[in-house]
């Protein structure tokens, strides 16, 4: 580079190179065809590449749920995309997308998101598909109805419900199908507190998560989120603060996420813990024997608790040519041994339909409980609720978190919520 | 201070090419404006591209009411100043504006003055000091996400190795970051411990261009190490002492992410900041309110630009 004219050569040279880039980017990001899922489609039918999202990264490729997906794409005669997100990101991703006109094809979703999405419009409705949904259950299906219309299909569902360590419960002589109600449950709870162990732990967090724990005892109780402030409501908010009050639940519970509580509850110190039909596997590995209750409703029985699990849905395309491979994918996904093969693989999804569970009961009658439970759910955006629920929910986990924590009384933490919640779903 | 070496070697290799030997051929080229545009143009995209657009459509998304639909369908109805109104009457912006200035002023004061005594210390080598100084950098160097959930850890009310401690000295557990009396401190103390390493370095390397025949002089004169810092190093720093804190100031206002890891702003908010809040609206909840967030996020690069403005005066005031 001694020579000065190689210098304003390469100079130059670099210079219009890095203007050429640029111009290359930006011509290719505005090119309509390149992007996303309505790129190299035009020929539906005949093969090409089909863009899906889920929130599972913790499934990599060659997983059996990676080859479960690309099964469904061999079927229908062509390739899978697969992309897993985290779930908070996976709707951040599909918002951005869906205004860039980049929508994936077919996307798995938390159920209390489908409803906000639906409502942006962005998303194909099921009778659009020509997807009869009248089989899965009302209960699971709600999340996904807006205005009487379905926007997704569940592909599987979980729960809640009270895991126990049957040891300790043993060494405090609570037998655990004795809980059957809130007193029953605190007298059992107050045994293993005197027995020397933490009676139960939860997930108090700030956020969605701490809201789904909550719901079981808050419906339990009688209690509806249109009405946070309700005697029913305050009364199951009391519930937790005394659990906190009296030690018989430790002070991380309030920010404790379901991974957290299910870690303590590992560590074979805790009597009972909250927690998901998920952590089935881990519980029947703990070093301890374990087992599960229903969670109680106040006066008895099982409370309805929160539905959990994705929905399958079809966000909108500017080529409506590939509906028609997209409808073949998201079948293979839901006939009754679709529901099956998905519930085997994730080893804790429960059939949304009547026929599925039959045929689940049948090869897993151990886990009848389960689907007992998922049949006794309630949707968080059930009840017409809609995209109003995220915004009660919010308020909701703030009023429990400031009730635990002692920042205000049960009553004045749920009457602050409900005030602040009115203000935010009347606009 | 930066940019004064970096804006003299730009000059120097823009001369570089003038001193040569000047041949037509190459006038020509040297000469032509477009060369000119061709430098200019990645930096003039790049700065278009990363700070001019995001800044324009931060504060589009702050005038219109975003909601989700509208933010797909691009159609969100123009409401002016009314996302700010709200912010501002929300009974949570006193709370959330006290807790960003505690959060910002006692940070600052801490890191800067622990910073400054350890800088203070480092000035001697002695052995295994660049080792220890070297240490001091782990907080820097670690993710946010793995000392932000240790601090967690260490805070937890029942099984925390703090309240181990204080149990081991007779001392009562603090329900460190679940109670909304401690929440915010909790997370004010991690955030000192991570702003150290950044005030450790840059006073340190202030300190190193101070002379030594100052300090020679000094205790020729008999001055203690009282006096010597007081009349020596504290004046003598002190411009490096505003550009730290100046920018310890940029970085505290706009952190989320460990108070986020540590409480997400609870219990009850009592450990929302500004920044915190605007994050919690747009990413933090099933809804994603976009609008209020921005609108949020523009009043914190107002305060932090009412800052950036007054180091400016300051600067001017002292080079007259």
């Amino acid at each position: 580079m001694r020579n000065t004219s190689t210098k304003a050569a390469v100079a130059f040279a670099t210079a219009a190179l890095a203007a050429g880039t640029l111009a290359g980017c930006s011509s290719d990001s505005s090119d309509p065809g390149s992007s996303g899922g309505s790129s190299d489609g035009g020929g539906a039918a005949a093969g090409g590449t089909y863009t899906w999202w889920d929130p599972y990264p913790q499934h990599e490729d060659g997983s059996d749920w990676a080859n479960r997906v690309q099964a469904c794409g061999d079927e229908a005669g062509v390739t899978i995309e697969r992309t897993p997100y985290d779930t908070t990101a996976l709707t951040n991703q599909l918002l951005l997308s869906a205004q860039e006109g980049t929508s994936p094809d077919v996307v798995l979703l938390d159920n209390p998101a489908v409803s906000t999405l639906a409502d942006t419009g962005a998303i194909v409705s099921m009778d659009e598909l020509g997807f009869d949904t009248s089989e899965i259950d009302e209960n699971l299906l709600a999340a996904g109805v807006v205005d009487g219309v379905a926007y997704g299909i569940p592909i599987g569902a979980n729960t809640l419900a009270l895991y126990y360590n049957a040891e300790i419960l043993e060494a405090a002589g609570v037998d655990p199908a004795s809980v059957t109600d809130w007193d029953s449950l605190n007298a059992a709870l107050e045994a293993i507190d005197g027995a020397g162990s933490r009676a139960i732990t939860f997930a108090g967090i700030g956020t969605e998560e701490g809201s789904f724990q909550f719901l079981p005892w808050f419906w339990g109780a009688g209690a509806d989120l249109t009405e946070l402030n309700s005697p029913e409501a305050v009364e199951a908010v009391q519930l937790w603060v005394d659990w906190l009050d009296k030690g018989w639940a430790p002070q991380s519970a309030i920010q404790n996420s379901q991974n957290t509580a299910w870690e303590e509850f590992l560590d074979g110190q805790t009597g009972f813990v909250e927690n998901g039909t998920w952590q089935v596997n881990s519980a029947a590995e703990a070093s301890f024997e374990t087992g599960y209750i229903t969670l109680p409703a106040k006066d008895g029985g099982a409370a309805p608790a929160p539905t959990g699990g994705e929905f399958v849905m079809a966000p909108a395309q500017s080529d409506s040519a590939r509906y028609e491979v997209t409808s073949q994918i998201v079948e293979c996904m839901t006939t009754p041994e679709g529901f099956v093969e998905t519930a085997e693989t994730f080893a804790y999804y429960i059939p949304p339909t009547a026929a599925g569970q039959e045929q689940f009961i049948e090869a897993h009658p151990e886990l009848e409980v389960w689907v007992d439970a998922v049949r006794a759910a309630k949707g968080r955006t059930s009840d017409n609720l809609g995209t109003d629920y995220p915004l009660i929910s919010e308020q909701l986990w703030t009023g429990v978190q400031a009730a635990m924590s002692g920042a205000q009384s049960a009553q004045e933490a749920m009457d602050t919520a409900q005030e602040a919640a009115a203000a935010a779903t009347g606009e | 201070m930066t940019t004064t070496p970096t804006r003299r070697t730009a000059h120097a290799a823009k001369e570089a090419p003038m001193q040569a030997p000047k041949r037509s051929a190459q006038r020509t080229i040297h000469g032509s404006p477009w060369i000119a545009a061709a430098f200019a143009a990645p930096l003039m995209i790049y700065l278009i591209a990363f700070y001019a657009y995001p800044l324009i459509r931060s504060i589009d998304l702050s005038v219109h009411d975003y909601n989700i639909r509208a933010f797909v369908q691009g159609d969100a109805e123009f409401v002016g100043l009314a996302n700010y109104i709200d912010v501002v009457q929300s009974n949570l912006f006193p709370q959330a504006l006290w807790n960003t200035f505690l959060f910002v002023g006692v940070s600052i004061v801490f890191q800067y003055a622990i910073g400054l005594a350890l800088a203070v210390f480092f000035r001697h080598n002695f052995r295994l000091s660049s080792l220890l100084r070297a240490l001091f950098l782990v907080p820097w160097l670690l993710p946010l996400i793995v000392s932000a959930s240790t601090w967690a850890w260490m805070m937890n009310s029942d099984s925390g190795i703090i309240n181990s401690f204080l149990g081991a000295v007779g001392l009562d557990p603090v329900n460190w970051i679940t109670s909304p009396d401690t929440a915010l401190l909790s997370v004010i103390i991690a955030n000192i411990w991570l702003g150290i390493p950044f005030n450790l370095v840059i006073l340190y390397s202030g300190l190193q261009n101070i002379p030594d025949e100052v300090y020679e002089a000094a205790a020729l004169d008999g001055a203690g190490a009282w006096k010597t810092f007081w009349r020596i190093t504290f004046p003598l720093l002190r411009p490096v002492s505003a550009i730290t804190i100046l920018l310890g100031l940029v970085y505290t206002l706009k952190v989320v992410d460990i108070v986020w890891i540590m409480t997400k702003g609870g219990p009850a908010n009592s450990s929302l900041t500004l920044a915190v809040w605007s994050y919690r609206e747009a990413f933090g909840t099933g809804q994603p309110a976009f609008s209020p967030a921005s609108a949020i996020g523009n009043l914190l690069i107002v305060i932090a630009l009412v800052f950036g403005l007054f180091y400016i005066r300051l600067q001017r005031r002292e080079e007259h």
